[in-house]
């Protein structure tokens, strides 16, 4: 399960600030689970009903600093997709989120004037092969991936990469 | 060109040479570490239709995040890990009766200065207490690892982290640790391996360096590092190391540190994290006297041999505070049977602490839990909201010594009376 199937996604937003972390976007007690969606029914709870509510309604997540900070739980990944979010544009992020993102096939972009630009509920549009955000009728460039990685999302995640490379090997 | 620890270390990893910060490399690390998500990565690589493990002897397996199971669901995981393990002749592993991963691989010598080591836990920079770069990473890259036995890594920037001591009386390794993550933020390191340097820090133990290492993570280093030195050669033959085999790496005179950040702990005071942020850390003459509901002595940030000597200490001839509850989680079963065998259990059960089997505990959840409006007072490095119990409960960070005064007074307290 991938949210990386096209280049550019997007649609409805939801803005979240500074150092969000781990325990916030997915709590402990929930990890004995591996599924996406079951996950993703938890994404937030501790913030309250409301702003998960509004989650399911925003394809793409916009954070400021530090997105992602705190254990190392690729869950916290999963739980996104798993909810229905496509992309995730942020200041920056803890770089294990960061890599569990592209791991597990979330495209999570660093674009500061992206977010220093968007409002709650703007529509936004995330373009990884161009390296484009798109919202509010303005243009936001960011450094696109380097090909390994951009190879990892585009098969939609670590593990999909590997079996079609072993796919491709024994074929 | 002069090169820095994380440079050489990823050079060694990854059979290249030239190495520059911000180049990615494919490495193979000498340990891949998964500890309650090795479930996890077993059904991933079930999934994968079980490929051929890259090499069986580099993967080592702790169950210390739940630990015993708590329900079935739990239990089955164990087990699966368990049956893998004997199907595939995994010789690294440790049950739910070890503790917590970290700290059981140090101490069976699984862990040697210039290794590069993965683990599924953010607390992974810890193993650059004894000079190796550790990073935390997901499940699927652990699984990925068995397979291949390499990750894509980015070679990092170096930060260096000057500390003068000595330190005052009742103030320790945790508090020189959270007044940095106050001073540079939650994301002060981030990207950087964070190297330890000064005359202070080559006076620590290596149980001292671990919480420094273990700590740097919560400023978002990639990995911590402490220069291997002659303490390090100690823990390690005292830990059965072969020392014939141990190369040490170490950062060129002239290698660049993109930052240097000192920190000051000869006039420090304790210092505590408040709620909800592992940076929003204050001395301890701003909360001293805030009420406290629980006391956790635990995590592999401080539940050492040494941490709970130092709360066994002030804790002696006293009795808890009616109310309170102490529950102390040893962070290995080689540090509970040595505290128990010099009475520091005992101490601390005549205080009128719980003692927990070892392993992660309440710092992950397991046990411990909170209601609605109370407040824990806790040697682990996090406080995130909800991380035990209600969302509705708070986390305060201290070092085990204000963690016990904290424990007789019923409220947040300063060990020592200063000035």
């Amino acid at each position: 399960m991938s949210a990386a199937t096209a280049d550019r996604l997007g649609g409805r937003s939801i803005v979240f600030g500074d150092n969000v972390n781990t325990d916030v976007i997915i709590p402990g007690r929930y990890l004995v689970s591996i599924d996406p969606v079951e996950l993703g029914t938890h994404a937030f709870e501790p913030l309250g009903p409301e702003v998960q509510e509004k989650l399911k309604a925003s394809p793409v997540v916009v954070a400021g600093r530090n997105f992602g900070c705190g254990s190392a739980r690729e869950q916290a990944a999963t739980c996104l997709i798993g909810v229905g979010v496509k992309a995730v544009v942020a200041r920056s992020y803890s770089r294990v989120f960061f890599r569990n993102a592209i791991n597990t096939g979330l495209v999570a972009v660093e674009c500061a004037a992206a977010v220093d630009a968007i409002h709650e509920g703007d529509d936004v549009w995330v373009d990884y092969e161009a390296g484009m955000v798109t919202a509010v009728g303005r243009s936001f460039p960011f450094a696109p991936f380097p090909p390994v990685l951009r190879e990892i999302l585009e098969a939609g995640g670590l593990i999909e990469h590997l079996m079609q490379k072993f796919a491709k090997e024994k074929g | 060109m002069a090169k820095t620890f994380a440079v050489k270390a990823l050079e060694r990893a990854s059979g290249e040479t030239g190495l520059v910060p911000g180049q990615i490399v494919d490495a193979y690390p000498a340990l891949y570490m998964s500890h309650t998500a090795t479930w996890r990565c077993i059904k991933t690589w079930e999934r994968m239709g079980e490929p051929e493990l890259f090499d069986k002897d580099r993967i080592a397996m702790v169950m210390d995040h739940i630990s015993p199971a708590q329900t079935a669901k739990i239990a089955g995981d164990h087990r699966l890990s368990r049956e893998f393990r004997d199907k595939m002749g995994i010789k690294n592993f440790f049950d739910v009766n070890a503790g917590i991963a970290h700290v059981v691989l140090m101490e069976h010598g699984l862990v040697k200065p210039g290794d590069l080591i993965i683990g599924t836990d953010s607390h992974s920079t810890i193993y650059g207490a004894l000079g190796a770069l550790g990073t935390g990473v997901g499940f699927s890259e652990i699984t990925a690892a068995w397979v291949t036995g390499k990750l894509w890594m980015r070679v990092p920037e170096s930060m260096k982290v000057l500390v003068k001591g000595p330190l005052p009386e009742g103030v320790y390794p945790k508090d020189v640790m959270l007044k940095l993550i106050g001073d540079i933020t939650a994301d002060g390191a981030t990207y950087y391996s964070v190297e330890f340097h000064g005359s202070w820090v080559e006076s620590l133990s290596t149980s001292e360096r671990m919480t420094l290492c273990n700590l740097a993570m919560e400023a978002g280093a990639k990995n911590a590092f402490v220069p291997p030195d002659a303490e390090t050669m100690r823990y390690l033959a005292e830990h059965g190391v072969d020392l014939d085999l141990v190369e040490p790496l170490v950062s060129d005179q002239d290698a660049v540190f993109e930052r240097t950040v000192e920190v000051d702990g000869t006039s420090l005071e304790p210092q505590i994290a408040v709620p909800p942020n592992v940076d929003n850390v204050v001395p301890i003459s701003e909360v001293a006297g805030t009420k406290v509901d629980q006391v956790f002595i635990g995590s592999c940030a401080n539940a050492k041999y040494d941490d709970l000597a130092i709360a066994a200490r002030y804790l002696k001839g006293n009795t808890i505070a009616p109310g309170v509850r102490l529950v102390v989680t040893p962070a290995s079963a080689d540090i509970m049977a040595k505290a128990a065998a010099d009475g520091i259990v005992t101490t601390l059960i005549e205080a009128g602490a719980l003692i927990t089997n070892p392993g992660c505990g309440a710092c992950a959840g397991s046990g411990g839990a909170m209601a609605d409006g109370e407040v824990t007072l806790s040697t682990a490095n996090r406080n995130f909201r909800g991380r035990m119990g209600s969302y509705e409960s708070s986390i305060y960070l201290s070092s085990p010594a204000v963690a016990a005064a904290s424990a007789v007074a019923g409220v947040i307290t300063d060990p020592v009376m200063r000035d």
